[in-house]
């Protein structure tokens, strides 16, 4: 029994392992995409660890659940750094959090990659921040010249108010848009959590927009669009990579059909890293992969990628290598990190046709 | 025109909703002077009640809609919540009966966080698909109603508000004409000398509890029905918003609940579908509700059809 | 007397504080952050102590007037710099001190404004109805910042400079818990207990009960609005989010647990409760758990609640809600 205990107490000293930590909404209102993400970290982890690990050492993977709420973030990263000795973090999905936590990461010298934060600010906040995710800007202007290709003119806009990601992309959908001759008739906007979004779709329906452009995430996304075919609104919706999810076509049924959004890789790819990670994760998890979930996928493979190519976990040399990444063939795309560590990498244009999502067109950064 | 109208039934539809859930509140807090925080969750717990019995209901109907089948998940879904409410209340609340009201509360806190939370790890955290048992659509209004022709009304938005009506009405007739309803008014007068006239109030406490969250097991049926998107948080918003509902009307009134759940959606609804006219932004939305109720509150402190209570001294 | 010896106490708690603070820097980052959190609670908690407990009105609304003074101080800290370069000459301590010091006050006066505004027409209420509206009005506050973008909107608002450190947090918890325990000691305090324990009664004494309420609320908003500047410095990013209600119901539950109308129930239960989720996070580590046992605690919020539920069940009056207050003899 004391036998045991020594032998446990010394394979957890841990002398060949890495310890990555890893701070994520697992309960509470973000809990959807903070498992999504923290699942796609995790699958990754467990293939490098199964392929022998990194420099030789295996990948421990500490994660503390954030519960949605803010003021969290800062106390568990804290303790990820003093207590676990963390020599990376991945984190988090939204950017309020991220912005939480980075000053911490930033000041402690310990690389934090954010798999899913869009919000401009975070990278800003030094230079051991970065991220595997377009931001906001990119994709806005991604879906509104695409609707400007698609000669509509008149757009109406539906914001979730509440999440960043939403505000940050109508924002940068707008100026494009506008800015190459389209007209917004209407901007309307929701909550998180609602369920009902007649006032609003009333509200957009006698401005006979040619498009309606829906940058939130699927819970929301595919009730707006059900509505909206009750209400005879049969104009195509478009949006971002927040409708990738696993409920989307469930609750949506037919109704976005022949709608349009972007993300980061089209399913139907024929990359062999793309099937091999959908046909892993369906297995592993009972689900399609959404956005989240690829996204933390690639954040994990991009940081074992660069300790490897730094040869070691020590700063500034991890830092250095993360910032360098070029053309890392993630799931999610070819990355590379620009000068400020944001993620440059090709956005697909995707369909809803046949129950199913279909590749449209491929834009380049 | 068109416009406003189709607004009001759309501010009907989801008063509706508020106006079930907020019965449940009311009577409770009727009963027992008790704000019952988990009432929102039992919604919830009812709406994932139906989510796994519809499959089996629909294996009868091959898969099809059926009135019958939604008939029958809807009454399952309501003796569940019925038995969570009952169970709750014998294990939680009545312990503290005698305590200040603030003990329960806290109490009713923890509840509904336990609901939530635990909810989250039995039922996933991700949205699920709510089955469609009633084959909804939208109603074809006929050519001769001329412009009203452009309305959409869904079959669903008329079954809540119909069976809404008719569970308020059933509510009020078990209130006014039955003895467990007159137990249930006396007990709100006065809980002691109701005992000894010879009630068990412990059986009349418990009787309340569970219509009140059949009732929330009701609302979570209907609201999925109309909009098929479950969640394991879904109760918060629509709690909050039909305990406001209820404190509007007179908290402790049932018509007044009805009333003031109908009230709430409608006025919601107008200031989200008219906010550019306004000029309220509509992520003002949720702040209406509130700045509604502090009106009332400020200028009918008792709610619109509360009863002025005098306070003896 | 008591005001000259509880004076002392504070004196002394301060000298004590800023000799712990000199160590700060060795503390462990993780225990440092929980200990700040603490501190910030007990000023929340002792505050709202003041209007829930000794006054008896039921108040759930404080994260409210947090969030007036976390933005507030912000926008002083951000906008005035100017500030902090016309006092660079007293030294950095000591300009930096000052600057923080006035954008706490301002913060605190800010939320005591508020508290005021809100507690004049809402105090008339009674039990439930004035928790609701209190409920109301947080939610107002929060709903506004999030609509207005110059404050960052949904999006939050970054806090450039960490200023509270060990010493500001727990010198603002002795201020306060100073402040509550003498006013309540003194005719003021009587005041309170008298519109808690029988408002018609001191009506009829002749007692202005309004004023006595008010003044409670707004004092208790001043101080939420103290500690809503420290939060804001100490976690450098503030959402309107954070500031829901959930948040108010959690003070609420602190008030509770200490026993209503007891400043030291307040600060231990403040400690207890900001303590436990990270208590809960180490239990869920542990090894030698049985497996299904596991994720039931990684949801801290699974045991939190059913320990609230446990702890109200088998002591309802709170730890030290059984113990009469002292009263200062006449």
């Amino acid at each position: 029994m004391l036998a045991a205990l020594c032998l446990g107490t010394i394979s957890a000293l841990g002398q060949d392992k890495i310890e990555v930590g890893e701070y994520a909404s697992l309960s509470g209102g973000n809990a959807s995409f903070g498992q999504s993400s923290h699942n796609g970290i995790a699958l990754a982890f467990d293939e490098i660890n199964a392929a022998g690990g990194v420099l030789g050492k295996q990948i421990d993977l500490i994660t503390e659940d954030d519960r949605s709420v803010a003021g969290e973030p800062s106390t568990i990263v804290r303790k990820l750094i003093s207590q676990d000795h963390v020599i990376a973090i991945l984190g988090e999905i939204a950017s309020s959090k991220s912005l939480e936590a980075a000053p911490i990461c930033q000041e402690n010298k310990i690389p934090m990659i954010s798999p899913g934060s869009t919000n401009e600010k975070v990278t800003q906040v030094g230079d051991y921040i970065s991220r595997v995710c377009f931001i906001d800007p990119f994709q806005g202007k991604v879906m509104a010249k695409f609707a400007i290709s698609k000669g509509w003119k008149n757009v109406a806009i539906l914001t979730d108010v509440k999440q960043d990601y939403c505000v940050g992309l109508a924002n940068a959908f707008r100026d494009s848009f506008t800015a190459s001759g389209g007209a917004v008739v209407k901007n309307s906007t929701y909550s998180t959590g609602d369920k009902d979004f007649r006032a609003q779709l009333t509200d957009i329906k006698p401005t006979h927009p040619d498009a309606i452009f829906v940058p939130g995430y699927y819970g929301e996304v595919a009730l707006i669009a059900r509505q909206a075919r009750q209400f005879g609104i049969k104009a195509p919706l478009l949006g971002g990579d927040g409708w990738v999810g696993e409920s989307l076509l469930k609750v949506a049924g037919h109704a976005l059909d022949g709608s349009y959004f972007s993300n980061h890789y089209s399913q139907d790819d024929p990359s062999p890293v793309i099937q091999s990670f959908v046909k892993t994760y369906q297995a592993k998890f009972g689900q399609v992969p959404d956005a989240m979930a690829a996204l933390g996928y690639d954040a994990a493979k991009m940081l074992a990628d660069a300790i490897t190519r730094a040869g070691t976990t020590g700063e500034p040399q991890l830092r250095d290598a993360i910032a360098g990444t070029k053309n890392f063939k993630g799931v999610t795309g070819d990355i590379t990190l620009d000068a400020d560590r944001n993620a440059i990498k090709a956005a697909v244009i995707l369909t809803i046709a046949n129950g199913g999502f279909q590749f449209v067109q491929r834009v380049a950064p | 025109m068109i416009e406003f109208i189709q607004q009001l039934i759309n501010g009907l539809s989801l008063g509706a909703i508020y106006a079930l859930i907020a019965l449940g509140y009311t009577m409770v807090y009727g009963v027992l002077r008790f704000i019952n925080f988990a009432h929102g969750d039992v919604f919830m717990v009812g709406a994932f009640a139906g989510f796994y019995i519809a499959p089996a209901v629909l294996k009868f109907s091959n898969g099809n809609p059926s009135w019958t089948g939604a008939a029958i998940v809807l009454i399952l879904a309501m003796v569940i919540c019925a038995i969570l409410g009952i169970v709750i209340e014998k294990l939680a609340y009545r312990p503290l009966r005698d305590r200040p009201r603030l003990t329960v509360l806290i109490t009713a806190i923890g509840v509904s966080l336990f609901l939530e939370n635990f909810g989250q790890y039995a039922f996933g955290v991700d949205p699920q698909f709510f089955p469609d048992l009633i084959g909804d659509h939208a109603i074809t209004i006929p050519a001769w109603c001329g412009p009203f022709t452009d309305l959409t009304i869904m079959v669903s938005q008329v079954l809540v508000f119909v069976i809404t009506i008719v569970l308020l009405v059933a509510l009020r007739f078990i209130v006014m004409k039955t003895k467990l309803g007159m137990a249930m008014r006396a007990l709100s007068v006065n809980p002691l000398a109701t005992s000894l006239m010879g009630v068990n109030n412990d059986v009349v406490i418990s009787f309340t509890f569970g219509l009140g969250s059949a009732l929330a097991g009701a609302a979570g049926i209907l609201i999925s029905i109309q909009q098929p998107s479950i969640d394991p948080l879904m109760g918060l918003q629509p709690g909050i918003k039909a305990f406001v509902a209820a404190v509007l009307g007179g908290i402790g009134n049932i018509p007044g609940a009805a009333l003031g759940g109908v009230l709430l959606g409608v006025i919601e609804t107008l200031v989200v579908g008219y906010s550019d006219r306004l000029h309220i932004p509509s992520g003002y939305r949720d702040a209406v509700a509130f700045f509604l109720l502090i009106l009332i509150l400020l200028f009918k402190p008792t709610g619109l059809l509360g009863r002025v209570e005098r306070e003896k001294v | 007397m008591m005001i000259e010896r509880t004076k002392v106490i504070l004196i002394a708690s301060l000298a004590l504080i800023l000799a712990a603070s000199h160590f700060s820097s060795h503390i462990d980052p993780y225990y440092y952050d929980i200990t700040l959190s603490i501190g910030i609670n007990i000023i929340l908690a002792v505050s709202l102590n003041l209007v829930n407990g000794y006054t008896g009105q039921f108040s759930l609304g404080h994260m409210g007037f947090m969030a007036v003074g976390a933005y507030t101080a912000t926008i002083f800290t951000t906008y005035l710099p100017g500030l902090l370069r016309i006092l660079a000459p007293l030294g950095s301590l000591l300009s930096v001190s000052i600057f923080f010091g006035l954008a706490l006050a301002v913060g605190g006066i800010a939320a005591g404004i508020i508290g005021l505004l809100v507690g004049i027409p809402s105090l008339r209420l009674k039990g439930d109805y004035l928790a609701i509206v209190t409920l109301g009005f947080g939610e107002i506050i929060r709903v506004i910042i999030e609509n207005v973008d110059a404050l960052g909107g949904a999006r939050g608002l970054s806090v450039t400079a960490v200023y509270s450190k060990l010493f500001w947090v727990y010198a603002m918890a002795a201020v306060t818990i100073y402040v509550v325990l003498n006013l309540v000691n003194s005719t003021y305090g009587r005041g309170f207990l008298s519109v808690r324990d029988d408002e018609i009664a001191a009506e009829a004494m002749g007692i202005n009960t309004t004023k006595y309420k008010v003044l409670a609320f707004s004092l208790a908003a001043f101080f939420a609005g103290i500690a809503g500047g420290l939060y804001a410095h100490f976690k450098q990013f503030i959402t309107p989010d954070g500031f829901n209600f959930m948040g108010s119901i959690s003070i609420v539950t602190m008030v509770i647990l200490g026993g209503m109308g007891s400043t030291g129930g307040a600060v231990i239960a403040a400690i207890l409760l900001t303590i436990l989720p990270e208590v809960l996070r180490k239990v869920s580590d542990y090894p030698f758990l049985p497996h299904w046992l596991v994720p039931l605690l990684k949801n801290q919020m699974i045991p939190y609640s059913l320990l609230l539920i446990v702890m109200m069940l088998t002591r309802p009056q709170g730890l030290f809600g059984g113990i009469p207050l002292k009263r200062k003899s006449a």
